[in-house]
């Protein structure tokens, strides 16, 4: 079977992924271990847990920066425009191929081309991610940082614990979005064929 | 009709959700609702004619050869708050139960102040009445701190607690912060006040902020917890640790706080633990009313949900993982 390539992936968006990528395992890794650490067990010290969070948290706003202004300057921020009218039965369709169509070795029903980047499933979570989770992660993170600009107790709420338990619920979504996004990638022209494209830039589909 | 079976979903979501804090915030409203007992003060009059001179920056004195009228500045060590005095501890004494009644003529004998002044134990030593307190156990945890082993003959009591304004904290306030800005003030009236630092040492008084630089977060750890909490040694027969370590065993991992078991539960929220007020689902819940400390503080259901919830994913991607495996 011969491949299509489409050149998908310029160079500020892989490098952007590539930096939120290694970023958000960062944070996580060190996340997990700030909040799990106990006098038995801890992965590695809580001192670099906090510093080595603070510095990928920080570093991770700026590249979150990057990634607005590139969506806003580039036909990028195309792609994660949502088109109302009949959206959710295109994201069922998508559903349902990933849950049954793909082992009937079906057609996906919406393939990547130059004009649509994201699936309409693709489109859902990326949304979700970089548009919800990613910039609430970012502001609960930041107060975090800096605990003395919160109310302390509002309306009878422990602010600063409502903060950190967002901070960490964020945190938990996406982590998970990392797991599945991480195997969806898998399915692809070869396993390693959408890994090679976030390198390369080219995206590789079948004829 | 839709709008409001939204807007109703999300207000009891939300109220489930945040139903841990409201529980929090019941039990402890029970215990702000106590009303201070009114005080009789029968040792006002005695102790105003003391407080004539002592409660004032400048004295006043006639000069008996002349008649001539001086003013003097009153000494600092000599001066006493009375707003302190009569809202502290000892807002019943007279002077004088402490005081050699000598001192109620003036000008005072230059040699009074060679008089021995009684100790704590003197007089909260063996007496039913404040044996909640446990003073005899505070004095051995005293007896074997740095304070009383390296500067026996300059420290006591006194030292820290000043008996014209020490009102009892930890035991009766309801907000924390007030109890750590109290506790903290006496060490820091010493190690961060050179002139009484050199009345027990000949050392160069360390800088405080200085010492701690390796502390992340500093100016909040200085806000939410006390001194003794890292410097001193823990005792579980009384409320507030005495024992104070050498700066060599001060404790400096993080994770002795920020861990499941935090030694904050043993210290700081000590007295909290004791009344054992429980925020439903929450690790350590007795830190939640006043603060939150990372890595001690843990939502139980939080928890179970996240590694349910992970578990699941686990599964679902082994599963369609081996699918695609067996189509060819």
């Amino acid at each position: 079977m011969s491949h299509n390539k489409i050149y998908l992936y310029p160079v500020w968006i892989r490098f952007w992924h590539l930096f939120n990528a290694l970023l958000c395992l960062g944070l996580i890794i060190t996340g997990i271990n700030m909040q799990y650490t106990s006098t038995d067990f801890q992965m590695f010290g809580f001192v670099w847990s906090v510093r080595i969070h603070n510095i990928c948290g920080i570093t991770l706003s700026v590249v979150y920066i990057v990634f607005l202004f590139g969506n806003f300057f580039t036909k990028n921020g195309n792609f994660y425009k949502v088109e109302i009218k009949g959206y959710v039965d295109r994201l069922l369709k998508q559903v349902n191929y990933y849950t049954f169509g793909i082992f009937k070795k079906e057609k996906a029903p919406f393939p990547i081309s130059e004009e649509r980047k994201f699936n309409p499933l693709q489109q859902f979570t990326y949304i979700a991610m970089m548009y919800l989770s990613v910039p609430l992660i970012i502001v609960t993170g930041w107060l975090m940082l800096y605990p003395d600009v919160l109310v302390h107790r509002k309306l009878g709420f422990n602010v600063l614990l409502l903060t950190d338990l967002a901070h960490i619920c964020f945190g938990f979504f996406i982590s998970m979005f990392l797991i599945i996004h991480v195997y969806f990638c898998t399915i692809g022209v070869t396993k390693l064929s959408s890994f090679q494209s976030m390198i390369d830039g080219w995206h590789q589909s079948h004829d | 009709m839709k709008s409001k079976i939204l807007i109703s979903s999300i207000l009891i979501f939300f109220s489930i959700l945040f139903s841990p804090f409201l529980f929090a915030q019941d039990n402890q409203s029970t215990v702000k609702n106590e009303t201070p007992k009114e005080k009789k003060y029968t040792n006002k009059g005695d102790n105003s004619k003391c407080f004539t001179c002592h409660a004032h920056n400048v004295i006043e004195f006639k000069n008996e050869k002349d008649g001539k009228i001086i003013k003097r500045r009153m000494s600092n060590n000599f001066r006493i708050d009375t707003v302190q005095f009569y809202n502290g501890n000892h807002w019943n004494f007279k002077c004088t139960d402490c005081h050699d009644s000598q001192y109620g003529k003036t000008p005072h004998d230059g040699q009074l102040r060679f008089t021995d002044m009684p100790k704590c134990l003197d007089c909260h030593g063996g007496d039913p009445a404040f044996a909640q307190y446990k003073f005899e156990q505070i004095s051995v945890e005293f007896e074997k701190s740095v304070h009383s082993t390296k500067h026996r003959a300059e420290f006591s009591c006194w030292s820290c607690h000043d008996p014209h304004t020490y009102k009892i904290n930890a035991r009766n306030k309801q907000d924390v912060k007030t109890t750590i800005a109290y506790d903290n003030s006496i060490c820091l009236s010493c190690h961060a006040d050179v002139d009484k630092y050199q009345l027990i040492s000949s050392k160069i008084n360390p800088n405080i902020l200085t010492k701690h630089e390796w502390l992340p977060n500093q100016a909040n750890h200085f806000k939410n917890v006390r001194c003794i909490e890292c410097h001193a040694q823990r005792d579980d027969s009384i409320l507030v640790a005495h024992n104070i370590q050498p700066k060599a065993k001060a404790v400096k991992k993080c994770v002795e706080c920020h861990s499941k078991n935090p030694v904050l539960l043993q210290s700081l929220y000590k007295f909290k633990v004791q009344e054992s007020r429980a925020a439903q689902g929450f690790l350590n819940s007795a830190i939640l009313t006043e603060g939150y400390v990372i890595g001690a503080n843990r939502n139980t259901y939080l928890n179970i949900f996240t590694i349910i919830a992970f578990a699941c994913a686990v599964l679902g991607i082994s599963i369609h993982a081996y699918l695609r495996s067996k189509i060819k």
